[in-house]
């Protein structure tokens, strides 16, 4: 059994769902990021996304781009990251490690000694998130050996014959984008994306992760009802960036986590 | 490869050999799979040919000239430099040659508002026409470098009815536009039509731009033919993301003619302050599509630098990319205060004020000229008028014409 799925039998045994959180790694530097992902972990996050800056985030709203540029100037790269990947693994055995990028990075670090070092770090899936299912068959194709999940997207956009398609090539969970725009973008519209949410899970014996908009605890209770995980990205970045000065940034993240993570608990 | 196969391309999955694709968010793919659908139903229908001939014949102004350079081809001492006339077009660029089709595209797939990235303004200008002309809500997102440098064209756009975006991400220039662009996109996507001004970004772009754009080849076949009685030795084109080099190239691409596309070589490749993306680049993945970038050793992206913001970009189209593997297409580059020289001889010698951009490919028909002999023709693509520019020519000392 991988590390994602008992994190989620051992979720579903205690009525909680995931909380998922998403950190540019190496924001605001990389002791300190260190610092404030230990700190999450420690207060109730179930899965990590591990984000990789990226010059051009395309898909991203001003708040991750700005902790993206952030990282990237305090020197933070592919090779970095995944020594990140190494250390978390170190100190917290069980939680599921989400490397999250944009596809240049990877390509130019080379695809297979992507896949060989941070399957060998502990990485337990990656999202790439202009890589749709039409593309990543170069990506993939060249990962011979232990598995990594591709986590793969589906978006309010996507019609169902495809949500089929994509559900179907999946593997460790789904994320489903709540809404149109990019990461970060206000206000959630829970009734939409939870009838998507159900036809998903229809079609498919993956859990569900829904993410964007998502920024309180109540939005969070919200999508929990349907969905098995609720991913956080943008609302903690903020908190990191409001509070650069803060000596107890780490502490801070970590009340914020947990605020969340009481959320995720069903009654 | 027989020469013929060089037009083969994309295949239905939108590659160009390796390059190409679509590297986008999941959210943006019905819209390009819907894109396609109605590109391939519409675009080669006679109707819509039609319709498409008459917008650029009566209002746009095809076809261009094609302009025999005898006083510049003198001077040079060698070979006969034509000049195919896209500067005269309507909005002062062959941008608009493509912003017109996708505009009428946008209508018959019953869009009402369109959104466009511009570098120089040109493509900005052009797709604020069209969609005047439509009748359409326009957006067009600039990066505030280059709103410093196109003062003109902010203006143009907005007289045109159009809003410009400002965009402060990255560096401010073209490829924040577009990064911006992209974002807005994917906000507004069941309503908006994204009009794309070069033969960049994912498929179905890179071949729906060019097949706006080859008018200007077919048309140079026609001129050419007519004139000269055969075609010509070799050609000449601007490349920044590379529409109007493609426009012209394709038609030719299995004829027996030389070609060769100029990109900006800024202060020189060697001070790396430049936008020679196929001459100094690598393979990558930017904007939707892989192709070659200037990029670090960790696939970050680059800055771009060139005297013309229509070159300011680290990509470059796709098509390019394979042309350049196939050794088809020979690709140089220009430094800024060469393509400023060219710029100042055209202004001179056959009165006539270039783009920046196509200042680059004037440049190089020139030292081509030169080593050629009488009988041999070169054909340039003038892309772009250099009204635009003034302001920019205005702070070089002095423009050395020679």
């Amino acid at each position: 059994m991988t590390r994602i799925e008992k994190t989620f039998e051992k979720l579903a045994a205690a009525n909680e769902k995931a909380l998922v959180a998403f950190v540019t790694a190496g924001d605001p530097d990389p002791a300190l990021s260190i610092d404030i992902i230990s700190s999450m972990i420690e207060n109730g996050v179930d899965i990590l996304e591990l984000g990789v800056p990226f010059s051009d985030p395309t898909a991203d709203g001003p708040v991750i781009q700005r902790s993206s540029a952030r990282a990237l100037k305090n020197g933070m790269n592919l090779g970095k990251v995944c020594g990140m990947v190494g250390a978390i693994r170190k100190k917290f055995t069980d939680v599921p490690v989400i490397v999250f990028s944009y596809y240049n990075p990877i390509y130019a670090y080379g695809i297979e000694k992507f896949y060989r070092d941070f399957v060998s770090a502990g990485a337990d899936g990656v999202l790439v998130v202009d890589l749709p299912p039409e593309e990543s068959e170069e990506m993939t194709g060249q990962w011979t050996g232990d598995p990594l999940p591709l986590i793969r997207l589906v978006a309010p956009t996507t019609p169902d014959d495809r949500m089929k398609r994509i559900a179907r090539v999946s593997d460790g969970f789904i994320y489903m984008v709540s809404k149109t725009g990019v990461t970060g973008s206000d206000g959630l519209d829970a009734a939409e994306s939870s009838g998507q949410v159900e036809r998903l899970k229809e079609m498919t014996r993956l859990p569900v992760c829904v993410g964007f908009g998502i920024s309180t605890p109540a939005d969070v209770t919200q999508v929990a009802r349907v969905a098995d995980g609720v991913v956080i990205g943008s609302a903690f970045e903020r908190t990191i960036e409001d509070n650069m000065d803060d000596p107890a940034l780490a502490k801070r993240l970590g009340r914020q986590t947990s605020d969340y993570k009481a959320a995720t608990r069903m009654k | 490869m027989t020469q013929e196969q060089y037009r083969h391309y994309p295949d239905e999955k939108g590659h160009f050999g390796q390059y190409g694709g679509r590297y986008v968010a999941e959210t943006l793919m019905p819209a390009l799979l819907e894109l396609e659908a109605a590109f391939t139903r519409f675009v080669p229908d006679p109707g819509f040919q039609e319709e498409l001939t008459v917008m650029l014949n009566t209002y746009a102004g095809r076809p261009t000239p094609l302009y025999y350079a005898k006083r510049l081809s003198d001077r040079m001492g060698g070979a006969a430099i034509y000049l195919k006339r896209e500067d005269l077009l309507h909005t002062g660029a062959h941008k608009i040659n493509n912003t017109l089709g996708q505009a009428l595209l946008a209508k018959k797939m019953g869009k009402t508002k369109i959104i466009a990235e511009t570098g120089a303004g040109q493509h900005g200008v052009a797709t604020a026409t069209a969609a005047a002309y439509f009748g359409m809500e326009c957006k067009v997102f600039m990066g505030v470098e280059d709103i410093g440098r196109q003062a003109p064209n902010v203006k143009r756009m907005e007289l045109l009815g159009a809003t410009v975006e400002p965009v402060e991400s990255g560096t401010g220039t073209l490829k924040d536009a577009m990064n911006e662009a992209m974002r807005y996109w994917v906000s507004a996507i069941r309503d908006t039509f994204y009009v794309i001004g070069s033969v960049a970004g994912p498929h179905p772009y890179p071949a729906m731009v060019r097949a706006f754009q080859v008018v200007i080849g077919e048309e140079t076949r026609r001129q050419v033919m007519e004139k000269c009685g055969r075609i010509p030795d070799l050609l000449v084109a601007c490349v920044g993301g590379g529409s109007n080099a493609m426009g012209l190239f394709y038609p030719f691409l299995h004829d027996d003619v030389a070609i060769m596309g100029v990109e900006a070589a800024g202060t020189g490749i060697h001070t790396g302050k430049h936008a020679a993306t196929l001459t100094a680049g690598s393979t990558g993945v930017l904007h939707g599509s892989k192709s070659y970038l200037l990029q670090d050793a960790q696939g970050q992206i680059m800055e771009a630098h060139s005297i013309s913001a229509g070159l300011d970009y680290p990509g470059v189209g796709p098509e390019h990319a394979l042309l350049k593997d196939l050794g088809r297409i020979t690709y140089m580059s220009v430094e800024d205060n060469e393509a400023l020289e060219a710029f100042g001889t055209l202004c001179r010698v056959e009165g006539i004020i270039p783009a920046l951009e196509s200042s680059h490919a004037v440049y190089c028909a020139m030292q081509e000229a030169k080593k050629r002999k009488p009988e041999e023709i070169i054909v340039v693509n003038l892309s772009g008028r250099g009204d635009k520019d003034l302001g920019i020519v205005a702070g070089v000392d002095e423009i050395r014409g020679k």
